[in-house]
């Protein structure tokens, strides 16, 4: 266990800034994940972390102890690869006990370490396999098992779970945070699925184009934006945003609901002209259109389907939001007016 | 109404550009014919042809022609200039093909890292590839050579050779070979280089990453991850130097001629003199007929073993 502090990381591809000053500190036992769209740099700051790419300008810091020169393999940290990248001429056996043999560990200790990891992820029958013979399930299985085995004071992953099937894809996400639960390391998870990073991160970290946007535990990125990138990103559907005054003003979908169900005291209410319906089964989404603004301002309004209210398409209704659900923007910078958190 | 009525009468229908583009009864035969023909006419007809001569007695500028079974076979078998020509032959293919797999290995690590002016170096690598064997041969006959040669004057100016130390490069039976051998490989090396590039290359760099987070030093990652991830090509590659360095009668007939007396014959310049320069045409096709088995059996164990050992 250890902590991962990123100071002042900055790192320059020819002209590109692909990490852009970036102050990070995972604490002790945390799953942190880095979240961002592709090309934010989230990818490029865990691989400065595990020593696979060097910084152009600030220090790696790992346990108190600055690595930010230190190969790879002096910084005990294991990665799990989007790929897995399994060694694929190896037996399973083979790939899991590499780490092992590559520290020099004695071959009885060797066997065991194995037999304990491979127990773990429930593949011990597939031990004298290759790779190749695998499905991707159980090859995500062997790269966990590989990453594990030496019991390194922190993880990496870069969305491993991307290669996933969706179904398949659920089950390995409650598989992973009981394993971290179980094993307590620091943990750093880099993904672009914010289902993923919601569900599984005690903080998330939004990236956006080299920097970090926000940093905070799932509910206060969600409930309490920093700035109208995180609010967009976050959220599906995102936040939505109307021009008003010298800002804009944010509320999520499902707080944007017709009058006659939110009809609390405090609330703003919008009238909104309904284009399109989709019925998602346990919700609706109503697309519509909020009247007497220009420029034409677009809605979203998220309906748990037990609210029977009865929409229809080419009306106008009173949509009401309460106003501790309103965030405000400041139209220059784009940051949050709310001041921190609500 | 009735059913005829409705009935919707079916005509078979031709595009307009019909050709025989689209006609795969004749247009697989028709893609196929000039590599067969290629096959027949330049590999399959002079190879029965020499097979056929091997069992004459048919000379250069001879106009009979007459059957005499193995005898040629047997008068090579019995030859002393056989057996040090085949045990040259193996030698110079053994000891060649074992310094282009090292040096082309190290080459090709040094050439997939990323360095500025990177294509011209690996154009200067391949230029021994694409200049013709005789233009370069002849060219190191100059490095080698007995008054001339760079190698004794660089080494002397250096300290390296003393006052009484000349090495005749292409007079000693022993540096002779020797001079053939690096020659074999200054020719063979570009394309073996070129061969387990590709074959670097296709190994995803996160292989390589994961072999580095796992805690592997270099020599560990190379012995233990890319050595056995392009054994396949690796093999591909050896084949092909074995071929070329077997067959390959250039080098020898332009630095040696096969001298001193007889010392640095090889099977194909063997072949050469006897059957091209000493008349006789039935010995010749018979000497390199002694080629053939040796090359059929490596081609068949390599192609065999490339297959058992891919991985991907």
């Amino acid at each position: 266990m250890a902590t991962v502090e990123a100071r002042a990381i900055h790192k320059e591809f020819g002209d590109v800034h692909a990490v852009d000053g970036i102050d990070l500190l995972a604490k002790e036992g945390e799953f942190l994940v880095l979240l961002g769209p592709s090309g934010c740099g989230k990818t490029t700051l865990m691989r400065m972390i595990a020593g696979l790419e060097r910084p152009t300008a600030g220090d790696i810091i790992i346990g108190g102890e600055v690595v930010t020169h230190l190969p790879p393999r002096a910084r005990n940290i294991a990665m799990v690869f989007q790929s897995y990248a399994l060694y694929p001429h190896l037996t399973v056996e083979r790939n899991i006990s590499f780490p092992l043999r590559a520290a020099g560990m004695p071959r009885e200790q060797i066997k065991a370490k194995v037999e304990w990891a491979a127990r773990m992820f429930g593949i011990q029958r597939f031990l004298d396999r290759k790779p190749r013979q695998l499905s991707g399930g159980e090859r995500q299985r062997v790269a966990l098992a590989r990453a594990v085995v030496r019991e390194p004071v922190v993880f990496l992953l870069d969305e491993p779970l991307s290669n996933l099937d969706a179904k398949l894809r659920n089950s390995a996400r409650d598989e992973l945070k009981q394993l971290q639960r179980g094993l307590g390391t620091t943990m750093i998870y880099v993904t672009h699925d914010q289902a993923e990073a919601m569900g599984l991160g005690d903080r998330i970290a939004v990236l956006n184009q080299g920097r970090i946007y926000q940093i905070g535990t799932p509910q206060e990125i969600y409930r309490a934006p920093a700035n109208v990138f995180t609010a967009t990103f976050i959220g599906s559907p995102p936040m939505n945003l109307i021009e008003e005054g010298s800002g804009y003003i944010g509320f999520r979908p499902e707080d944007f609901l017709p009058r006659d169900i939110e009809a609390n005291g405090n609330s703003v209410t919008f009238p909104f002209r309904v284009t399109r319906i989709e019925y998602l089964g346990a919700e609706r989404l109503v697309y519509g259109v909020i009247e007497g603004r220009s420029p034409e301002t677009h809605a979203i309004s998220r309906i748990p389907t037990m609210l029977r209210t009865e929409i229809a398409a080419g009306q106008v209704y009173d949509f009401n939001v309460r106003e501790q659900d309103i965030a405000r923007f400041d139209r220059a910078t784009g940051n949050s007016l709310n001041g921190s958190g609500r | 109404m009735t059913a005829e009525a409705t009935a919707v009468t079916v005509r078979e229908r031709r595009p307009a550009g019909f050709s025989l583009a689209d006609n795969e009864r004749w247009l697989w035969p028709a893609m196929l014919a000039p590599a067969i023909l290629y096959i027949v006419l330049l590999v399959g007809f002079p190879f029965f042809l020499s097979l056929y001569y091997s069992l004459t007695d048919v000379t250069v500028g001879g106009r009979e022609l007459h059957f005499v079974g193995l005898k040629n076979f047997e008068e090579i078998i019995n030859s002393n200039t056989f057996w040090l020509a085949l045990r040259n032959s193996v030698i110079l293919t053994v000891i060649s093909q074992a310094c282009v797999l090292i040096l082309a290995n190290i080459l090709a690590q040094a050439l997939s890292a990323n360095f500025p002016g990177k294509w011209f170096v690996r154009f200067l690598i391949l230029l021994p590839w694409v200049a013709p064997i005789a233009l370069g041969s002849i060219g190191w006959l100059w490095i080698f050579d007995s008054i001339y040669s760079v190698i004794n004057w660089t080494g002397r100016a250096i300290g390296v050779l003393g006052p009484n130390d000349w090495p005749i490069w292409l007079g000693e039976p022993k540096l002779a070979m020797a001079s053939i051998i690096i020659v074999q490989v200054w020719r063979i090396l570009p394309l073996a280089t070129v061969i387990i590039l590709a074959g670097l290359s296709s190994i995803p760099q996160d292989i390589h990453d994961a072999a580095a987070v796992d805690g592997a030093g270099m020599w560990r990652r190379y012995f233990e991850i890319t050595a056995p991830l392009i054994r396949p090509i690796t093999l591909v590659a050896l084949l092909f130097g074995i071929v070329f360095t077997f067959t390959d009668m250039i080098v020898v007939f332009v630095l040696t001629r096969g001298g001193p007396y007889d010392q640095t014959q090889v099977l194909a310049s063997w072949a050469y003199f006897t059957g091209i320069q000493g008349g006789d045409l039935a010995g010749g096709a018979a000497i390199s007929l002694f080629l053939f088995p040796v090359l059929a059996a490596v081609a068949i164990l390599f192609l065999r073993l490339a297959r058992r050992t891919e991985v991907l």
